[in-house]
């Protein structure tokens, strides 16, 4: 299987990408590890006409301390987020969820920028960053945006970005409250989550439970005003639409994120 | 395009048509053919290289992402004069396969992960490996391989 034809170009800075993309018009499309696009062209899912790789901008790849928040290069890849100590410390749930992404092939290739522009609701890290209040930052040809992750996600892989819009920063406040969990429900190692969820303090998101990473506000809500953790868990399904596929019924879907809510705050709470 | 890159220390250039994949690369103009084209849709870990000394799935990189750079196969793993590396050793001392058709992305995946973590546990084993398939189910002796050749690193 190979992608149908297309022609290739590589941006060497964010200034040339933002060149290249107002050049390529519509059906141009940005190039990181290609570990989500890539595969989708093979499938024909995607048939850009002109792929710009960014994948050797080296101004994106860094993580770094800034003014109380973490901010990390849009293309840092999963295994460098995974192993940074600076992470490790400071936001061990990000850490976490990244080296849960894939498999060490994938990890070394895909980035998180690439991952968080992709928006598949069954990826690791969209529920990660809305856990965490990120913000995204953004290149375009009318100048910088920065975009709160709760809205950045806007339906099944489509986000808030226009066209020739570059994600070029992730940018994370410092958490307050230290309990994390990030639970994973798989088949097999390297497949998508079935169902995810990510708690940070008293933020709890859901993978695949819907078109988007969603909030489980219902739970939060119960957490903060005092709920028993079960308790609270028992509403982790309410607000939802998961997908009904070969994985996984609807009902099958609800209850995995009821069991996996309560197993995600009890572990929290154990770290805290 | 034109790509141009080091392939087991040799520089190897061809002109490709542009959506051409590493690994078709690797065996139609560089003639490695010992990377095998598995699921083709990056889950198998059969066309496992190391790009720049870290393994990748060449199935999911474009020849021209690789363009400059350095690839090694499993061609490239024995010393000058023969002599296998400890990988393949141990993968032959274990048993470690049985058709073969997962081997050499299998023993490059070990390769990237040995130069990461040089005294891996069984589990650190079978986390780094879950990334390639062996369809004979071999998994057994290909992580008591792994384990023999991380441990014949050690200085005794």
């Amino acid at each position: 299987m190979i992608p149908a034809p297309f022609t290739y170009t590589r941006a060497a800075s964010v200034d040339e990408a933002l060149e290249l993309a107002v050049q390529g018009g519509e059906d141009a499309k940005f190039l990181a590890g290609g570990h989500s696009l890539l595969p989708l062209m093979k499938l024909r899912l995607a048939v850009p006409e002109t792929l710009i790789d960014i994948g050797r901008i080296g101004e994106l790849s860094y993580i770094a301390e800034q003014d109380g928040h973490i901010v990390i290069g849009a293309l840092t890849s999963h295994d460098a987020v995974a192993r940074s100590g600076l992470l490790g410390s400071e936001l061990p749930l990000l850490a976490h969820a990244a080296g849960q992404v894939g498999d060490p092939q994938v990890r070394h290739r895909g980035t998180i920028g690439g991952s968080l522009a992709h928006a598949d609701p069954a990826a690791d890290l969209p529920a990660v960053i809305l856990a965490l209040g990120a913000t995204l930052v953004t290149r375009g040809a009318s100048g910088s945006r920065e975009i709160p992750a709760g809205d950045f996600f806007l339906d099944l892989f489509e986000t808030a970005l226009r066209p020739g819009e570059l994600l070029t920063e992730i940018r994370i406040p410092k958490p307050h409250v230290t309990g994390w969990s990030y639970q994973k429900f798989t088949k097999r190692g390297i497949d998508w989550a079935i169902v995810g969820v990510a708690v940070q303090g008293g933020s709890v998101t859901l993978v695949n439970m819907g078109s988007t990473p969603l909030r489980a506000g219902a739970v939060e809500r119960a957490v903060a005003a005092g709920s028993e953790l079960r308790d609270a868990a028992a509403h982790a399904a309410e607000g939802t639409s998961p997908p009904d596929d070969l994985n996984g019924g609807r009902a099958y879907r609800e209850h995995l994120a009821r069991v996996l809510v309560a197993r995600g705050l009890e572990e929290a709470r154990s770290r805290s | 395009m034109k790509v141009t890159l080091t392939a087991n220390g040799s520089e190897v250039a061809a002109e490709v048509e542009d959506r051409t994949l590493l690994v078709h690369f690797l065996r139609d103009a560089a003639g490695l053919t010992a990377t095998n084209v598995g699921c083709d849709t990056s889950s198998c870990g059969a066309c496992t290289v190391l790009l720049d000394g870290r393994s990748v799935k060449s199935c999911t990189v474009l020849a021209a992402q690789a363009d400059g750079g350095e690839i090694t196969t499993v061609e490239g793993l024995a010393a000058p004069d023969g002599e296998m590396h400890p990988v393949q050793t141990a993968f032959r001392a274990e048993h470690a396969l049985q058709c073969g058709f997962c081997t050499p992305g299998m023993v490059m995946a070990v390769v990237s992960l040995l130069a990461e973590n040089p005294d891996p546990t069984e589990d650190d084993v079978r986390t780094a490996l879950e990334g390639n398939l062996c369809r004979c189910t071999g998994y057994h002796n290909i992580v008591r391989a792994v384990l023999a050749a991380a441990s014949g690193r050690r200085p005794s």
